[in-house]
């Protein structure tokens, strides 16, 4: 349950101002480019300051917190693994600041196995595949076990079988460990695949979520005309 | 907040260390008042020189990097890469070289004398400055070409399909943006110039200000005047300085000049063999004086004196050691307020900052026991705003790449530099690193305000060999220091290559 109170976030002459509350399991941010969705993931997650407003997580104000503090996974566009650590370094940074313990591997281990990647712990981000780098972040994601995922389009730049293997792993994650996630996404069709709920972000301001479904079904304004129907 | 701290406290650290000296300095030098007629001669030969040599090396330069710009053959990166070398040149040995080719008994001398032609002599203000071409020369070359090779490759294109004049379209304009932050440049670099003046100048009509320093300390035993003199060359250097920083060209030691731009000029044969003399004439410049040295030590290196070895060995640690203390200045200084201040060091010269540190130890200590330390500190100085030059970029793609992700995962203070940052760094940490090391290992300036007998570095054995006309062991000592120079160079720079990942 993730709440935006009144919030009011200013970059340069862009003002974005957000007064919501996402509780579905998997919520899509829709919106014609530049409308300020990954501001608004950005804000969330403690990387973009607000102006004015609070950020609360299950009535918690966390507007002031830093984004390491935050209840938040994140998996962002690109550069979600450091290039010079190996896989099992790169994830262990989830667990410890210091070397990962046995149980601490057993760990590593068990979160590559649920992401297919069993046995690629001694592996540099760069023999791996595009697809193999995204299920390693998630990976990450599942070891640093916080109840709030955020997608930041991470899947941009992978195919479209690729990408909606990877959504698809994103839900089934979801469902098992409970994990919320909001999701940035250009494609209507990866909200739809995935996502129970929707809002659009446009014209500056974000409206209430929705069911996905019901909201490519009769889209508001905004969102028709992004869409080109 | 923790490392705002550092930096803050690390800057002023750099700072005083500049500044106090220089006060020092200002303080015993009592005004203008104390300049002799000779100490205007070095103020004016100081401008002049530099001037002839910002010149001559901008001015030879030009059709150097046009030749390399537009032709390609064997050897042309090497050879571009070796016009990065001389900045890691011990000048001791370049002067050597110059000697073993231009001087008295060198090579174009043996090859006059039968002809009955006049003989050379080095000796003199040409020879500064046909040293300070030699190491400049390069640098301006490399300046150029940057300029050259970032005239878009469309431009030549429609240039050529218009049959339009390159030279006054395309090239004239490039230079006329470049050419004054290059000649300034040099300028400044020749107006500190010490080691060179101390060997090959001298006398009245061949003094630099940095010569007259370490003369009025060192024979005249006249600290007053020493430190008059420091204070005008202060003055100097800090307006120089800030003129160069105006028309500051970017330095010349980013990768990429191996790039080679289509072009449509130049197919006429008398073209094509003038751009071949120019290179010719660039590269044995350069690598002919390098050989001499090569060769004319090798006989040398077996039987130098013990004297030599204990120099050389103080000259490695004295060049770990200033590496040591550069990279430990430089990594909280990463920052624009850091970069001002380490360029303090830049617009005052050693000589400068050693003479302050003499005036300001001589009443403690015996000034010949703390040779190593003053001269480890002043060389971390001198580099420290390269180094700065060199990492700043790379922290900052660092920070921009990886910060949100590091901020994601909690990494602050120092886990986030041992984990993220110094991982990142590590191509332009090795190549900073082999830098400093080469450039304290070379160098003969602070040292000699100092050093006795037991605390010579190599450099100034050579330049003791020197002046004894112990001329084979100079020459295998020689060897033995660019060895060493560019052994340290290539280990760190190396270092930081081996399985860095992309």
């Amino acid at each position: 349950m993730l709440t935006l109170d009144q919030i009011t976030v200013e970059q340069g002459a862009f003002t974005l101002q957000a007064d919501t509350t996402l509780g579905a399991p998997i919520t899509a941010l829709l919106g014609p480019s530049g409308s300020g969705k990954s501001t608004l993931l950005n804000v969330i997650a403690g990387f973009a300051p607000v102006r004015a407003g609070r950020v609360l997580w299950r009535g918690q104000d966390v507007t002031h917190y830093t984004p390491a503090a935050r209840p938040i996974g994140m998996l962002f566009q690109d550069n979600n693994l450091f290039p010079h650590l190996t896989i099992r370094d790169n994830l262990a940074l989830a667990l410890t600041r210091t070397r990962p313990t046995a149980s601490q591997q057993v760990q590593i281990s068990g979160a590559l196995d649920r992401v297919g990647l069993a046995g690629y712990e001694t592996r540099k981000p760069a023999e791996l595949s595009g697809g193999q780098q995204s299920r390693a972040a998630l990976a990450r994601v599942l070891l640093q076990a916080r109840p709030l995922m955020l997608l930041d389009e991470p899947f941009a730049a992978l195919g479209p079988a690729l990408k909606h293997k990877m959504l698809d792993l994103v839900a089934e994650i979801c469902r098992e460990t409970g994990m919320s996630a909001v999701m940035v996404s250009h494609y209507p069709a990866d909200a739809l695949r995935i996502a129970d709920a929707a809002v659009v972000v446009a014209d500056g301001s974000v409206t209430a979520p929705l069911p996905t479904a019901d909201l490519m079904q009769d889209p508001p304004a905004a969102l028709r005309d992004y869409l080109g129907v | 907040m923790a490392s705002r701290v550092v930096t803050i406290i690390t800057a002023l650290i750099v700072a005083g260390m500049v500044l106090v000296p220089v006060a020092a300095v200002l303080w015993r030098g009592g005004g203008l008042s104390g300049l002799g007629p000779g100490d205007w001669a070095a103020l004016r030969f100081t401008i002049w020189q530099a001037a002839l040599s910002a010149l001559l090396s901008v001015g030879l330069a030009i059709p150097v990097a046009r030749a390399l710009a537009r032709r390609s053959f064997a050897g042309r990166s090497a050879l571009i890469a070796l016009m990065g070398a001389p900045f890691i040149l011990p000048v001791i040995v370049a002067i050597l070289g110059l000697l073993a080719v231009f001087g008295g008994k060198g090579l174009i001398n043996q090859l006059l004398a039968p002809l009955g032609l006049p003989r050379l002599d080095i000796y003199g203000y040409h020879g500064v400055i046909l040293a300070h071409v030699f190491f400049n020369l390069p640098l301006a070359v490399r300046l150029l070409l940057q300029g050259w090779l970032a005239i878009p490759a469309e431009r030549f294109r429609l240039a050529a399909s218009l049959n339009a004049p390159l030279w006054r379209v395309l090239e004239l304009p490039m230079l006329r943006q470049l050419l004054p932050g290059a000649f300034a440049v040099i300028f400044v670099i020749c107006l500190g110039s010490f080691a060179v003046a101390l060997t090959l100048g001298g006398g009245p009509r061949a003094t630099t200000l940095e010569l007259a320093i370490y003369q009025a300390f060192r024979f005249d035993f006249d600290l007053g005047k020493a430190a008059t003199l420091a204070g005008v060359q202060l003055c100097l250097g800090l307006v120089a300085g800030g003129v160069a920083l105006r028309f500051a060209a970017r330095d010349g030691m980013g990768a990429g000049l191996d790039r080679q731009v289509a072009r449509w000029d130049g197919a006429a044969t008398v073209s094509r063999v003038m751009d071949g003399v120019w290179i010719a004439f660039a590269a044995s410049f350069l690598l002919v004086p390098l050989m001499a040295v090569a060769l004319a030590g090798a006989p040398g290196l077996t039987d130098m004196p013990g004297v030599v070895w204990s120099a050389a060995g103080r000259s490695v640690l004295l060049a770990l050691g200033a590496t040591a203390l550069t990279l430990m200045m430089a990594l909280p200084l990463l920052t624009r307020a850091g970069e001002a201040a380490a360029l303090l060091g830049i617009s005052v010269s050693g000589l400068v900052l050693g003479t302050g540190a003499f005036l300001l130890l001589q009443p403690i200590v015996r000034p010949a026991d703390v040779a190593l330390p003053v001269t480890m500190l002043v060389n971390a100085l001198m580099a420290l705003p390269f180094v700065l030059r060199v990492l700043r970029p790379s922290l900052d793609s660092a920070r921009q790449d990886f910060g949100r992700l590091g901020a994601a995962l909690g990494l602050r203070g120092w886990p986030l530099w041992r984990v993220v940052y110094l991982p990142r760094m590590r191509r332009p940490l090795g190549f900073a690193a082999g830098l400093t090391a080469a450039l304290s290992m070379g160098d003969l300036g602070v040292i000699m305000l100092f050093a006795d007998g037991d605390s010579s570095t190599l450099p100034l054995q050579i330049y003791r060999l020197m002046g004894s006309y112990q001329m084979e062991a100079a020459r295998g000592a020689a060897l033995l220091l660019l060895s060493l120079s560019l052994g340290l160079f290539w280990v760190f720079d190396k270092g930081g290559r081996a399985s860095a990942d992309a």
